[in-house]
C-alpha cells in the first residue's frame, strides 16, 4: 500500500516538475510578453497543483496535507488574479501583444512571429 | 447565517495552522476568529459578494472538477505546442460575450479563462471581456463559449 502511494506520488511529482521545466523553457522561447505569460500559466496552475497533490499523498491523512491544500486553493485564486493584473497593466503602458493576423499590413499570418523567432 | 460560516471557516483555518490542541490555543483561536468576523461585519464585507457560500455546493461538485480537466487538457496542448521545434503560436485578440448577471459570475468566468493555459483575460468590460489567446485555436474555442454558458449556470443558483 505504501509502495502503490509511493508510487503515485513520485509519478506525480515528477509531472510536475517535467511541466515546470516545460514552462520555463516556453519563458525562452515565447517572442513576446502576452506569449510568455502563457508558458508562465503553465506552472502555477497544472505544474503547481501535480507537485502539491504528489506531496499530499506523501504526507497522508495528516495536518500538512490540509496546509497543502491550503496553499492549492489560494494559489488557485491569486495566480490568474495576478496574470490578469500584469496584463492589463501591461495593456495599459502601451505594450501591444505580437499578433498572427496582421491584416493591415497584409502579410501572411504566421509569418510575423516566425520572423521575430529567427531574430532571436 | 453568513457570519456563522465566516467563523467556522476562520476557526478551522486556525486549526489547520496552528496544530496544537490545548484548551488555552482553542479558546485563544474562537476568540480571534469572533474578533475577525466583527470587524468584517462592522467592514460591511460578508455579503453575497464577499463570501458567496450560496454557490459552494455547485461550483464544488459541478464547475471545479470541468474547470480542472480543462486545465489539465489545454496545459498539454501548451506544452506541445512549447516543444514544438517551430512553435507554432498564432497570438489572437478577441472579444468574448459574456452572459453573466452578477459580478462575481463575471469575475469567475475571468478568472477561469486566465486559469486555462493559453487564454488570458485582459480586459474586463459590463459585458464582454478582451481575451488574449496563444493559438488561433484556442481564441475559436473559447468563442464557442461553452464555459462562457458552464458560468452562467454556475452562478444563477
Amino acid at each position: 500500500m505504501t509502495d502503490a502511494l509511493d508510487l503515485g506520488s513520485w509519478i506525480l511529482i515528477i509531472a510536475g516538475s517535467i511541466l515546470c521545466m516545460i514552462g520555463a523553457l516556453g519563458l525562452l522561447r515565447m517572442p513576446d510578453l502576452f506569449t510568455r505569460m502563457h508558458a508562465a500559466s503553465l506552472v502555477d496552475t497544472l505544474g503547481a497543483a501535480l507537485l502539491l497533490l504528489g506531496m499530499t499523498l506523501q504526507a497522508g491523512f495528516t495536518l500538512v496535507t490540509a496546509k497543502l491544500l491550503v496553499i492549492g486553493l489560494l494559489l488557485f485564486f491569486t495566480s490568474p488574479t495576478a496574470t490578469h493584473a500584469l496584463a492589463r497593466a501591461a495593456r495599459a503602458r502601451g505594450v501591444e501583444p505580437l499578433l498572427a493576423d496582421q491584416s493591415a499590413t497584409g502579410r501572411a499570418p504566421s509569418k510575423r512571429v516566425e520572423g521575430k523567432q529567427e531574430q532571436q | 447565517m453568513r457570519l456563522v460560516s465566516t467563523f467556522l471557516i476562520l476557526f478551522a483555518f486556525w486549526l489547520v495552522l496552528s496544530g496544537h490542541y490545548t484548551a488555552f490555543l482553542m479558546t485563544a483561536g474562537t476568540l480571534c476568529a469572533l474578533g475577525v468576523v466583527l470587524f468584517a461585519r462592522r467592514m460591511d464585507v460578508v455579503d453575497h459578494e464577499g463570501h458567496p457560500i450560496h454557490l459552494a455546493p455547485r461550483a464544488l461538485l459541478f464547475y471545479w472538477p470541468w474547470l480542472l480537466k480543462e486545465i489539465a487538457v489545454s496545459a498539454m496542448q501548451v506544452s506541445k505546442i512549447i516543444l514544438h521545434p517551430r512553435l507554432p503560436i498564432s497570438p489572437t485578440l478577441i472579444r468574448v460575450r459574456t452572459t453573466q448577471r452578477t459580478d462575481v459570475g463575471r469575475t469567475t468566468f475571468a478568472n477561469s479563462i486566465t486559469l486555462t493555459p493559453g487564454t488570458i483575460s485582459v480586459e474586463v468590460a459590463e459585458d464582454e471581456i478582451l481575451v488574449h489567446a496563444l493559438t488561433r485555436n484556442g481564441a475559436d474555442s473559447l468563442a464557442d463559449g461553452e464555459m462562457d454558458r458552464r458560468v452562467t449556470r454556475f452562478e444563477s443558483a
